[in-house]
């Protein structure tokens, strides 16, 4: 049975060019995938002649870049460490505590935890500011709360009560939030790849059309290797690379879409490869290491805020609960469960601090706490909130309070008092 | 044909226009006429000069100038960045137009037929429609999705399907049908202006008729209220209401009924999501008799919906069951007299009309 043995090689590609510990190591390797090169195993170079998108700095120049100041070995400082730390445990912590909420009834439907696919949300969402925007899948507890949703917020709405960041109408799936810029949510899969893609389309509108001069946001797309076979997603490549869109494209490839491996799923299974059919890089990185992903992660969203348009970047990485709650998880090979469980994303950023000093074993374990009393709190105040209130069934399902539109005056026509007077009068 | 059919349905607009007119609208006797596609053209002229947010994207739109010639001149006028001609992917751009109304732009995506609007179903109903109701209130969608809906001449199965009841049995969304330039141009601005999604069904079949419309309707802020229909012809024996070509129709079948007796009123629903369940029912307390006339599959049909509201209302005043006229439950055929019968005709609605006012016990079940 084709197991994700062949995964390992996957990681080995040559793209491990920022290794915490091996600063010796000549960094020499340009973006795997960009619009000039196509490097994959085994395979001849495929020199694509395209109209040039900018230069796609290799990964390594930007390493070298860094301030003197700073041990060049090292890719954080203390505090970006502490951060990234504190957000990956409380990622974990949170679908934990999910887990036994569930366990205990108090959430209900379908939830999908995000253990071990921290590195992804922190490495990426860290770098981006509010007004930039998320776009994620039904798995986005994780990516509402690095993108600044308030856990009790996001517990909230879990539980379906009415001080959840949608006032519990949305649920586990569909985490909106208009302050944080988290649009979604999206059950269906690839369902949020072309709505991401209009969200970077805005930004370039408002640009260009709207003249407002400073507008630079950038959008992160979210989606997992099943979503790679679906057809959205190759059309949005396509619009994305065509009109040179500000977002990224984030494959959170964990291998297993439900029950079906991704090798059975998909005729040519390196995901990365995809972004230069369409005209743009296609980085894969190891989504297991966040200090790796943060890298990568640095360079394309520097090239969607420069203008150069979109990037597709494959994230090796592992889910180690089942795909939701319900799901029995029988099919995943226990030995490649072990695999990536030795490769936890936080023990190895717990090691990495430690190893170079940025940190103590005691600040670690003193983040590990906050994070517990804050969660602990989050389910207090979950628990406490009330249920919506019956009024609220049939609210908010048009933004115009009665659905008559709005008349010439620009106010709702409702709000006009002849308007309910005989039928249909200018 | 339709030369004699189009004076009469001037001389009906103006004959109704007089009982129906408001004070404030003053119309000479040498009304401008403009057509269908002319009412289109110049509402997303207008409503793209007043709103910078406001783009069109669909294929064909630009450089073609429309696959129906709706937005000609557009590109010219504003730019391939507010006129976009996209890839042949529904899918991903109609996506791709409800992110950006996500953060306040206006699209109007533009389908080809509402047919190829099934390849983006997906993002009209649930990233579209559902959003504000998902989010609570966080994001709305001012989106509108527009095309020609229904049956073309000859199309064959795959071009000709009426999807009115499809999207109107969807909460989240508001789906408008034109039958007139009037109707053309106000409630496509409604549409554009309004903060919600807005599914506008046209008629490729209509696009090339004219109708006099009054100064009010040129000026550039004039818009319809949605969820309000109208009374194209006052009658006192028996409703007959239609959305879209088939008011035309009904208009048509009114007038042969005059010379039998029978006075009809005819409803133009223009909005079938809200439905504008009052006037009808206002309407049918009046005449006691009902007909739904509608060019889609009968089965889960405007017609049922609008037969079911009047039952639960004001079944006290139903002096005969509510007629539901529709098109034939089968896919559209080719053949230009198979055609014919599997849309409503004229014949079809006079002789339900008939049927429902001489009639005093239930009708017997018919093949």
């Amino acid at each position: 049975m084709a197991t994700a043995f062949s995964a390992p090689k996957l990681a080995a590609q040559p793209f491990s060019t920022i290794s915490p510990s091996s600063q010796d190591r000549p960094l020499k390797i340009p973006f795997l995938g960009s619009t000039r090169k196509l490097r994959c195993l085994g395979s001849s170079r495929l020199n694509l002649s395209r109209r040039p998108s900018g230069p796609v700095v290799a990964v390594s120049d930007v390493v070298k870049a860094k301030k003197p100041t700073q041990n060049p070995s090292l890719l954080i400082t203390k505090d970006e460490g502490l951060e990234l730390y504190e957000d990956m445990v409380l990622g974990r912590a949170f679908e934990d505590m999910c887990a036994q909420m569930y366990y205990r009834g108090k959430m209900f439907g379908f939830v999908h935890l995000y253990n071990g696919q921290e590195a992804v949300s922190t490495g990426f969402i860290k770098l981006l500011k509010q007004q930039d925007s998320v776009v994620s899948t039904y798995r986005d507890h994780v990516h509402a709360l690095s993108k600044g949703v308030p856990s009790r917020a996001v517990m909230s709405e879990l539980f379906g009560k009415s001080t959840g960041c949608c006032r519990g109408q949305g649920g586990s799936m569909h985490m909106f939030s208009s302050e944080h810029n988290l649009i979604g949510g999206f059950a269906f899969i690839g369902e949020g790849i072309p709505v991401a893609t209009g969200a970077a389309f805005s930004s370039k509108y408002r640009r260009e059309v709207l003249k407002e001069a400073n507008c630079d946001h950038v959008t992160l797309a979210f989606f997992g290797d099943g979503t790679c076979n679906n057809g959205q997603f190759y059309e949005c490549l396509n619009m994305a690379a065509l009109w040179k869109l500000p977002i990224v494209f984030v494959v959170e490839n964990n291998l297993w879409a439900i029950g079906m491996s991704h090798l059975r799923a998909t005729s040519d299974p390196q995901i990365y490869k995809k972004g230069p059919a369409f005209g743009m890089p296609g980085v894969h990185v190891d989504g297991m290491d966040v200090l790796k992903v943060r890298e990568v992660a640095k360079e394309a969203i520097g090239r969607a805020r420069r203008g150069e348009g979109p990037t597709l970047v494959e994230c090796e990485t592992y889910r180690f609960r089942g795909h939701s709650l319900a799901d029995p998880d029988e099919l995943r090979d226990p030995a490649e469960k072990a695999h990536y469980a030795a490769r936890d994303p936080i023990t190895a950023l717990k090691k990495y601090l430690i190893e170079n000093n940025l940190a103590g074993e005691a600040e670690l374990k003193a983040i590990d706490k906050k994070i517990d009393e804050l969660l602990e709190d989050a389910v207090e105040f979950a628990e406490e909130s009330p249920l919506p209130p019956r009024s609220q069934l049939l609210e908010n399902v048009f933004a115009d309070p009665k659905g008559f539109g709005i008349g010439p005056d620009g106010r709702y026509r409702c709000e006009d008092p002849k308007f309910t007077e005989g039928t249909a009068h200018v | 044909m339709l030369a004699i059919s189009r004076q009469r349905i001037l001389g009906q607009c103006f004959q109704k226009i007089r009982p129906a007119v408001s004070e404030l609208r003053s119309y000479s006797s040498a009304a401008k006429q403009i057509t269908v596609r002319e009412a289109l053209n110049s509402s997303l002229d207008e409503e793209m000069s007043a709103d910078p947010k406001v783009f069109l994207m669909g294929e064909e739109v630009g450089e073609y100038q429309g696959a129906y010639k709706i937005t000609k001149g557009l590109l010219e006028k504003y730019g391939p960045e507010r006129v976009l001609d996209t890839p042949i992917t529904e899918a991903g751009f109609t996506g791709i137009g409800v992110g950006a109304a996500y953060y306040g732009l206006k699209p109007v995506v533009e389908f080809m037929t509402f047919n190829f609007s099934m390849q983006a179903i997906d993002h009209i109903i649930n990233s579209a429609a559902k959003s504000n109701y998902m989010s609570a209130g966080q994001i709305s969608v001012p989106i509108v999705f527009r095309g020609p809906n229904g049956a073309a001449a000859g199309v064959g199965a795959q071009h000709s399907q009426c999807y009115a009841a499809w999207y109107a049995s969807c909460p989240g969304l508001k789906v408008l049908s034109p039958y007139n330039s009037e109707d053309a141009r106000g409630l496509l601005k409604a549409a554009i202006r309004d903060p919600d999604p807005v599914v506008f069904l046209e008629n490729e079949l209509l696009y090339g008729e004219s109708f006099p419309v009054s100064d009010e309707v040129l000026d550039s802020s004039f818009s319809l209220p949605i969820g309000k229909a109208k009374i194209e012809r006052e009658g006192n024996d028996v409703t007959i209401t239609a959305f879209s070509k088939m008011v035309g129709y009904a208009l048509k079948a009114a007038e042969i009924l005059e010379k039998d007796g029978i006075n009809a009123e005819v409803i133009n629903l223009r909005s079938i999501r809200p439905l504008d369940r009052s006037t009808i029912n206002a309407s049918v307390r009046k005449t006691n008799r009902l007909i739904t006339v509608e060019e889609g599959f009968p089965q889960h049909g405007v017609g049922a919906e609008i037969c079911s509201s009047v039952v639960e209302e004001s079944f006290a005043y139903l002096d005969a069951p509510v007629e539901r006229i529709a098109g034939a439950d089968v896919p559209m055929p080719y053949a230009a007299n198979l055609e014919r019968m599997a849309v409503p005709q004229v014949e079809d609605i006079v002789r339900a009309a008939k049927r429902a006012c001489y009639r005093s016990v239930p009708l017997a079940a018919t093949a």
